[in-house]
């Protein structure tokens, strides 16, 4: 254990301004998550893959001289309709089945994503420099990469068009109500089956946007996914279904903890410690659910 | 009565099928050398594994076109039979088996990555099949008492001292501060022991050591404590991301390091993928196409790496030069065994002291190179931004002089 981050105040400092930044982008993928989970009740073990196809969008541009960041426009559009494709495909088929059935078949099409990518891409890490700078706080004791701070910025933009759209437009009035009752939405005219694939697109496009700004900002590789797909299992299981400040909240503290476990107890356990904190939550969850119970009683 | 005919000429097709492809895949058939490979073709490893493969073929091509092997008074030609792992230790084990029990392959080529290699000598030392292995640097594979592993390349505990011996000569021979970051592989975990060994040996300090997981892809936390103990030297081994990640986050975070060095950067091909950002930064490697060693069979590095470019369209990296070292090892070995008893070549690899481009080889006890020193490459880059690899140590082949301390980056 090395406690050098309560030390220097500055470290501190650091840690947590990392750690938002960071929470942010992952609070995007996150929403992703939690919206085809709500309307769908599917939970999507290849959202990490879909995460790093959107991340190869953006390198192929940069390799084609094209900048990076326009990869958050060009990223979102191809991998929704990626996602269409995958929903026609085989999400249709489990949509209304068993949740362990949809997992099965979603980690099904996590390891085919995989070798695909392995396959079309080749199996080296891979990055695409956006050249921003740093932004130096606190008399240069505090360093910002500007490529998370553009990462931050380009999350939340678009995770407010999203709840507008969701608010004001009639595809995101009608996911709204399949979501809420699908059976209900079917009777009053709701073509459940659009809803669906529509959702499943967003949700693909979500991701699109979330790997480009990866590929900016950190490294991308066709086994890198995994990781991205618990981060945002762990905040939607804090936050719940439906609740956007509450993923977004989550998802800052979430960024926040593992970058404190990273000064803490070492990188090495920077992912290990999101697992625990998920078997923790989830073990707390339940004894306030049992306490409710009984009080029931 | 129908039926039972049926299922004789059935079963008697099965036989005939397997007898004829066990005969065509024995060890050696007409003048043919049969050797076997299992190599990651797909799957993480598969870019260094097509290295691995291209390197095998290119000498395979350069070996037979030369008037092949020379054995009794014949000649053969070597062939390999390949198989793909999917970068998968089990799976390696299985073909391995395959390879020998099932197709008869009595001399064996090395996969690509030191857990492979430590996944398939278990089998080939039960079989007593020799395997001469060029991408296994592991220093656990020589302390396991294997008689029939044999290593062209320097094991991982050499890759990184030389950096720490060069900042004590730089210090005038006082004892340095170094901060490490290590993945936790079998390869990493070794670079930082024979690290942690010439911390000992030289009177240094170390003032950080992390360790970096498989997933990395985010070293800030290491960066801002390297800020803030400031070390003579900052020392990463994380495969191709723990380099390129190394390099993003050093130059956005604009760390000052007086030295730098790591692993794995003609792999993660920084120079391409960093640019200028890459400068100064010192990266061990086994082999350099401006080394001077010498061979009949590619003549010497510079010549390898054209011919080599030519063939694959891209300059070899170092995974490639050791396989094809490792096919001029058992050429050099079977005509001096003079025969293909398996116990004859593996006494005359043991026995091996040979030149080739790639350097020299002798085997110790263990079966590792040990007379084949590690390079350290730093990559320099000129106004226009076009870098390159250029050798600093060891100073016999140094083909440019260290630039110590590296300019902070304010001055940059």
């Amino acid at each position: 254990m090395d406690f050098m981050v309560f030390q220097y105040p500055m470290i501190s400092v650091q840690a947590c301004l990392d750690g938002i930044l960071l929470g942010i982008l992952f609070a995007l993928i996150a929403y992703g998550m939690a919206l085809q989970w709500g309307v769908m009740n599917i939970i999507n073990i290849a959202q990490g893959d879909l995460v790093i196809l959107g991340g190869y969008i953006a390198y192929f541009m940069y390799l084609y001289g094209i900048h990076p960041a326009w990869g958050v426009i060009v990223a979102p559009v191809i991998m929704y309709f990626v996602g269409i494709a995958i929903y026609k495909l085989v999400i249709n088929k489990v949509v209304d089945r068993d949740l362990f059935i949809s997992i099965l078949a979603t980690f099904g099409i996590s390891i085919l994503f995989m070798q695909l990518m392995n396959f079309a891409f080749g199996a080296d890490v891979v990055l695409a420099n956006s050249d921003y700078g740093t932004t130096m706080l606190f008399n240069n004791n505090v360093v910002l990469p500007n490529s998370k701070i553009f990462s931050a910025f380009i999350s939340i933009l678009f995770a407010i068009c999203l709840v507008i759209y969701m608010k004001k437009s009639k595809l995101g009035r009608a996911i709204r109500a399949t979501a809420q009752n699908a059976r209900a939405a079917k009777i009053l005219g709701v073509d459940t089956e659009k809803v669906y694939a529509a959702t499943f697109g967003i949700n693909a496009a979500l991701c699109g946007v979330a790997g480009a700004l990866i590929s900016i900002t950190f490294t991308i590789h066709p086994y890198m996914g995994l990781p991205y797909t618990i981060r945002s299992f762990m905040i939607v299981i804090v936050a719940g279904l439906g609740n956007l400040p509450g993923v977004a909240m989550s998802g800052m503290g979430l960024g926040v903890f593992e970058e404190f476990a990273d000064y803490i107890l070492g990188t090495e356990f920077r992912i290990g410690s999101v697992f625990l904190l998920l078997v923790l939550i989830l073990i707390y969850r339940r004894f306030k659910l049992s306490r409710k119970r009984e009080y029931l009683k | 009565m129908r039926l039972n005919k049926i299922i004789l000429s059935f079963v008697s097709a099965l036989v005939i099928l397997f007898s004829t492809s066990v005969a065509s895949f024995a060890k050696v058939v007409g003048d043919k050398i049969i050797l076997g490979a299992a190599i990651s073709l797909t799957g993480k490893y598969s870019s260094n594994g097509v290295h691995t493969q291209n390197g095998y073929n290119m000498a395979v091509d350069r070996i037979n076109s030369m008037g092949g092997v020379k054995v009794g008074g014949k000649t053969y030609k070597f062939d390999i039979i390949y198989y793909d792992d999917e970068s998968n230790p089990k799976r390696a084990a299985q073909l391995a088996e395959r390879l020998i029990s099932q197709d008869g392959v009595e001399f064996m080529l090395g996969p690509y990555s030191s857990g492979l290699t430590k996944a398939i000598a278990p089998v080939t030392e039960k079989y007593g099949v020799p395997m001469v292995e060029a991408n296994g640097a592991s220093r656990s594979l020589f302390t396991k008492g294997y008689k029939y592993l044999f290593a062209v390349l320097a094991p991982a505990n050499l890759y990184l001292d030389v950096a720490i011996d060069l900042a004590v000569e730089k210090n005038n021979g006082k004892g340095v501060t170094v901060a490490m970051a290590f993945e936790q592989d079998a390869f990493s975990q070794d670079v930082r022991l024979g690290v942690l060994d010439a911390i000992k040996r030289t009177g240094s300090k170390k003032v950080i050591d992390d360790k970096l997981p498989k997933e990395l892809n985010d070293m800030a936390a290491t960066l801002v404590k390297v800020k803030q103990m400031k070390p003579d030297v900052l020392v990463v081994s994380g495969h191709t991301k723990g380099a390129l990640t190394a390099i993003r986050q050093i130059s956005e975070m604009k760390v000052d390091v007086p030295m730098l060095a790591m692993t794995h950067c003609d792999a993660a091909k920084l120079s391409k993928q960093h640019g200028k950002n890459s400068q100064y930064a010192l990266c061990a490697s086994q082999w350099h196409k401006t080394l001077t060693y010498k061979d009949d069979f590619f003549k010497d590095g510079m010549t390898y790496d054209a011919d080599f470019t030519k063939e694959f369209g891209y300059a070899p990296p170092y995974q490639a030069a050791e396989s094809s070292a490792a096919l001029l090892v058992f050429k050099d070995a079977f005509e001096r065994a003079n025969s293909f008893d398996q116990k004859k070549v593996r006494d005359a690899l043991a026995a091996t002291n040979m030149q080739t481009f790639y350097g020299n080889i002798k085997f110790a006890p263990g079966g590792q190179n040990v007379d084949k020193p590690m390079v350290l490459f730093q990559v320099m880059c000129d106004d226009a931004g076009k870098c390159e690899n250029k050798v600093v140590a060891p100073t016999k082949w140094a083909s440019a002089k260290l630039i110590h301390p590296i300019p902070s980056w304010s001055k940059r």
